[in-house]
């Protein structure tokens, strides 16, 4: 028998914590690799601001369920399956420009999802959605500062930003998808609709393109799964990097 | 029964306990020191992080606990508020002198977290080093996360910029 009784918010939160955990490793493989050195810096602060954010939430994630499980076991000692965030923050870095276009479709995203979640009736969540919502304000100045930039920037800035555009554009479609945990979480008042986020962040995307000069995609077919744990193989990838050292050694401490 | 220190008393202490990535703030002129009190016989201390990852956060937290145990505090508590939100505005008056003469520029208001393009701070920022208001911004991001880094065209030099926050 399969125990399924658990609160959704442990799911919920896992998802919110997953999010952040994945791109956070993601971007500090930029490190001694950024085209500038503010760059580099900058890269690393916003990863850094995403470890402590997936530490806030998967520390809670764990304290909801109960089961011993803290942030580092969450992090280090789960399979790909196991893991919630959505498709789009699992895909590999690329050049400078995939990297600002993921970041920018996230860092919109995540300012508008704590905006709503700083508002939950679950304290914890909107006392986490308060704090890091402040600090993800930097992340999406900074990374639509880039797009706009690389887009009205020269021919080989635009063609590598639209393609990067073109390329993710199909994993933009899962953060807004509702399904039975969403809805339970907006029933409850600790969560809200993500179907509603899409209008202001279509806006905001439409008006950073145009300053950008680049194109929307018109294919509308998204890609999913993340979010319940179906993921790319990418993310085993990611995850046999971030988990080699404390699995080969489980009892190693600084 | 020994007596247990004044709450007056231990604010001073927490007052000596540097942060330790700008040493010339102590962790009370930073403003993350949220409240002191006792339950029952219980000092109960709650700390507030700058960012959420921001690595002094653990390393201050055991430096309160050190220096707390070393004035005779044996029943402790430490936690972590996390509502409502650090901002720079609990930065203290002589916390913001020090900050200069330590060579950072100081934060000006901080605006709710908006969305506006452009440089983080419309007010000038002065250099600390010779008061031009002639500088740029050149990173919104600096060697810690509470810092931007500007250059003062006025004398070349580089410099730190406390982000509003
Ligand atoms: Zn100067």
């Amino acid at each position: 028998m399969i125990a399924t009784a658990r609160d959704p918010r442990v799911e919920y939160v896992m998802r919110l914590g997953d999010n952040a955990l994945v791109l956070a490793q993601r971007l500090c493989a930029w490190i001694a690799h950024a085209p500038v050195m503010e760059e580099d810096v900058a890269l690393a602060n916003v990863s850094l601001d995403l470890f402590g954010q997936a530490r806030l939430w998967l520390g809670y994630a764990g304290e909801l369920e109960g089961a011993g499980r803290d942030e580092d076991h969450f992090a280090f000692h789960r399979a790909a399956s196991g893991f919630r965030n959505v498709l789009l923050v699992e895909r590999p870095n690329g050049d400078f420009a995939a990297t600002t276009v993921r970041g920018y479709f996230f860092d919109l995203w995540s300012y508008l999802a704590l905006g709503e979640l700083a508002r939950s009736r679950d304290e914890r969540i909107a006392a986490i959605a308060g704090k890091t919502r402040k600090e993800t304000a930097y992340h999406l100045r900074r990374s639509e500062d880039w797009l706009i930039r690389l887009g009205d920037g020269t021919p080989e800035s635009h063609a590598r930003t639209q393609h990067a555009v073109n390329d993710l554009w199909r994993y933009t479609g899962e953060p807004f998808l509702r399904d039975e945990i969403d809805a339970a979480m907006l029933d409850a008042g600790v969560g809200f609709d993500p179907a509603t986020l899409l209008d202001p962040w279509n806006e905001r995307v439409r008006s950073a393109f145009s300053a950008a000069t680049l194109a929307i995609p018109s294919d509308p077919w998204m890609q999913r799964g993340g979010k319940s744990g179906l993921h790319t193989e990418q993310l085993s990838y990611l995850l046999a990097e971030m988990q080699a050292l404390p699995r080969s050694m489980p009892e190693a401490a600084w | 029964m020994k007596t247990l220190p004044a709450l007056a008393t231990v604010r001073d202490w927490l007052d000596e306990i540097e942060d330790p990535e700008i040493p010339a703030l102590s962790i009370t002129d930073l403003g993350i020191v949220r409240d002191v009190r006792y339950v029952d016989d219980v000092l109960e201390v709650a700390l507030t992080p700058t960012y959420a990852g921001c690595p002094a956060t653990q390393v201050i937290r055991d430096d309160v606990e050190r220096t707390l145990r070393a004035r005779g505090v044996d029943r402790l508590r430490i936690t972590e508020r996390l509502a409502p939100a650090w901002t720079s505005e609990w930065l203290s008056v002589r916390g913001r002198e020090r900050l200069h003469e330590y060579g950072i520029a100081p934060p000006h208001a901080a605006a709710e977290a908006g969305l506006a393009l452009g440089p983080i701070a419309s007010a000038i920022v002065r250099c600390p080093r010779c008061a031009s208001g002639e500088t740029r911004e050149q990173s919104r991001f600096g060697s810690t996360p509470c810092k931007a880094l500007y250059r003062c065209d006025a004398c070349g030099e580089p410099f730190e910029y406390f982000k509003p926050h």
